[in-house]
């Protein structure tokens, strides 16, 4: 079980002067597995991912990546990393095959594998067309998949990506997003991001840091739950005395709304839709809308980021 | 490894006009210098028939080149050196880098190659002047040999100084101006320890110079001190520089 985590961060801990940017971070990330990683403008999210990467030494704790630590062996930690910071770096003077075949080599890629795995990573994200190309004349999509090229050309086992998908365009937003995908098949990933509906999209386990701190670590069904709320929308074009709803078997209240809706409160465990749906049949009460009512991933976030005020006020 | 960040950063080099302007311009002046060189001696020869133990052609021509030459890099090499890191940091392509399974020594290292080795192909264009005279005349080998090692080895210090100073800032031109006033100081420094001759600090004075070790192998002296002095002063500031790049990862 331990072997197949391919990161393990223990108590990470980073200070800039006095202000302390990352307090107390443990996690783990499985093999094949996707960590989103999220959290408002200036959380902490990529001090942590750079500390992770070998861009900061942290102020205290260990991170070690596929078994090896980072800390103590860097080399030979970094072999088994890919990182694409905020800012894809980029030497905008190259053509995008020798900045891909450059990265190769600093990855320590043999000489005979390097030129294979360009139009590998070329493929893979979809650049195969612009290879001759200067990257200082590509578009921002482009030069954010070459980032990621950079990243997986190797391929190692932990892929980083920071915000890989800022400043896109919806469309290559949906590309860089099956990319992702594509890659949780053979790297574990970790990926930052303060968009919310991305993590939903791609992620099987989310992470929010908030201040520093950890203050969520759910698996995207744990998340699913945690969004479904005891309330079911009923909308009915002959609506029956509040009365008769209350008495249909697990509802507990009933909140008349505008235009022939109902909110209906119910058990957590026992929606009474079926139900529901068969008395309004045999009493003709024309059934419109039957929705159960869920918090969305906004308002989780809001809800433990507020959470963390209110104490931090207190 | 190093090999690779090295030929990255030639190559990066030679992809802007940079590089190919100062190999001109340099190229231009130092021309025109060895010609002016080349008619003096011209018009020295009759006297210089009658002497002795007449200076050569290798005194009287290739050591002056040698030396100005020295002068004229001392204004261009922070110009080749500034982009070095705070390039990188600038356009924050440092990343790649720190988060490749390279070490800092080995990214400074090979980045002082790369640069090295463009110095190294201004030097062997500069040579070829000297040795042109070898058509209708004869050099005195070791004392041009001394001088170019002289040169090799000045230049060499130059862009070690340099790539420090890039470590220190984000600001090409910030290293460039820094980088012009420590050599341009370790060059003129030992005029002060010409004034205190007679106190006893001018030995360190004149030690610490750049200067003073050139001209004894300008002059055709090889002296191990010398170039001990030259290394020293490599290793010295790729030290810093390793030291510099690595403060950035730690707390502050």
């Amino acid at each position: 079980m331990e072997t197949d985590s391919l990161i393990d961060v223990q108590h990470l801990y980073r200070y800039y002067g006095t202000h302390c940017a990352v307090r107390d971070v443990s996690f783990q990330v499985k093999r094949g597995e996707v960590l989103g990683f999220l959290g408002p403008n200036g959380a902490g999210k990529s001090t942590t991912m750079q500390m992770l990467t070998g861009n900061l030494a942290p102020s205290a704790g260990g991170i070690t990546i596929n078994g090896v630590d980072l800390l103590e062996y860097p080399k030979r930690a970094k072999t088994s990393l890919g990182y694409l910071p905020e800012q894809p770096p980029l030497y905008r003077e190259l053509t995008v095959d020798e900045f891909l075949a450059y990265c190769a080599r600093l990855d320590r890629m043999a000489n005979n594998e390097v030129r294979r795995a360009v139009s590998y990573a070329k493929e893979r994200c979809g650049l195969s067309d612009v290879g001759a190309r200067l990257i200082g004349n590509l578009s921002k999509g482009y030069q954010q998949r070459i980032g990621i090229a950079q990243a997986i050309i190797h391929t190692p086992a932990v892929v980083i990506l920071d915000e890989p998908t800022v400043g896109l365009d919806p469309i290559q937003i949906r590309e860089i997003r099956k990319l992702i995908r594509d890659l949780s098949a053979e790297h574990s990933v970790i990926l930052s991001t303060h968009i919310l509906p991305e993590v939903q999209a791609i992620c099987d386990r989310v992470q929010i840091i908030n201040k520093g701190e950890l203050v969520l670590t759910d698996s995207i069904d744990g998340l699913t739950r945690r969004m479904q709320q005891a309330t079911l929308i009923v909308g009915l074009h002959r609506p029956p005395e509040a009365a008769t709803l209350k008495a249909i078997a697990g509802v507990l209240e009933v909140e008349a709304l505008d235009d022939g809706r109902f909110r209906l409160h119910h058990e957590p465990d026992q929606p009474p839709a079926e139900a529901l749906a068969e008395q309004a049949v045999s009493g003709g009460w024309g059934l419109f809308e039957l929705t159960p009512e869920r918090l969305s991933l906004e308002e989780i976030f809001v809800q433990l980021t507020d959470n963390e005020a209110i104490e931090e006020a207190a | 490894m190093i090999r690779h960040i090295a030929a990255r950063e030639l190559r990066t080099l030679f992809l802007s006009p940079l590089a190919w302007s100062i190999l001109g311009v340099v190229q231009f002046i130092l021309a025109y210098l060895f010609l002016t060189q080349v008619q003096e001696y011209a018009r020295l020869q009759p006297q210089l028939a009658m002497m002795h133990n007449a200076p050569g052609m290798t005194e009287v021509i290739v050591a002056p080149l040698l030396g100005t030459a020295a002068i004229i890099l001392l204004l261009i090499v922070p110009l080749v050196t500034m982009r070095l890191v705070s390039e990188e940091r600038r356009n924050r392509t440092l990343p790649l880098l720190l988060s490749a399974p390279v070490s800092m020594t080995e990214i400074i290292i090979g980045k002082y190659f790369g640069v090295v080795a463009f110095l190294a192909i201004q030097l062997a264009l500069v040579a070829l002047m000297p040795l042109s005279l070898l058509i209708g005349g004869s050099l005195d080998m070791g004392q041009f040999a001394a001088g170019l090692l002289g040169l090799l080895l000045m230049l060499a210090a130059f862009a070690a100084a340099g790539l420090y100073m890039s470590t220190l800032t984000a600001q090409p031109t910030v290293a460039a101006v820094s980088t012009f006033g420590l050599l341009l100081l370790l060059w003129l420094i030992n005029w002060a320890g010409n004034a205190v001759s007679d106190s006893g600090s001018s030995g360190l004075f004149a030690y610490l110079s750049l200067q003073q070790h050139f001209q004894s192998l300008l002059s055709g002296v090889f002296d191990t001190g010398d170039v001990i002095y030259y290394l020293l002063f490599i290793v010295l500031f790729l030290v810093f520089s390793v030291r510099r790049l690595d403060a950035d990862r730690l707390q502050h």
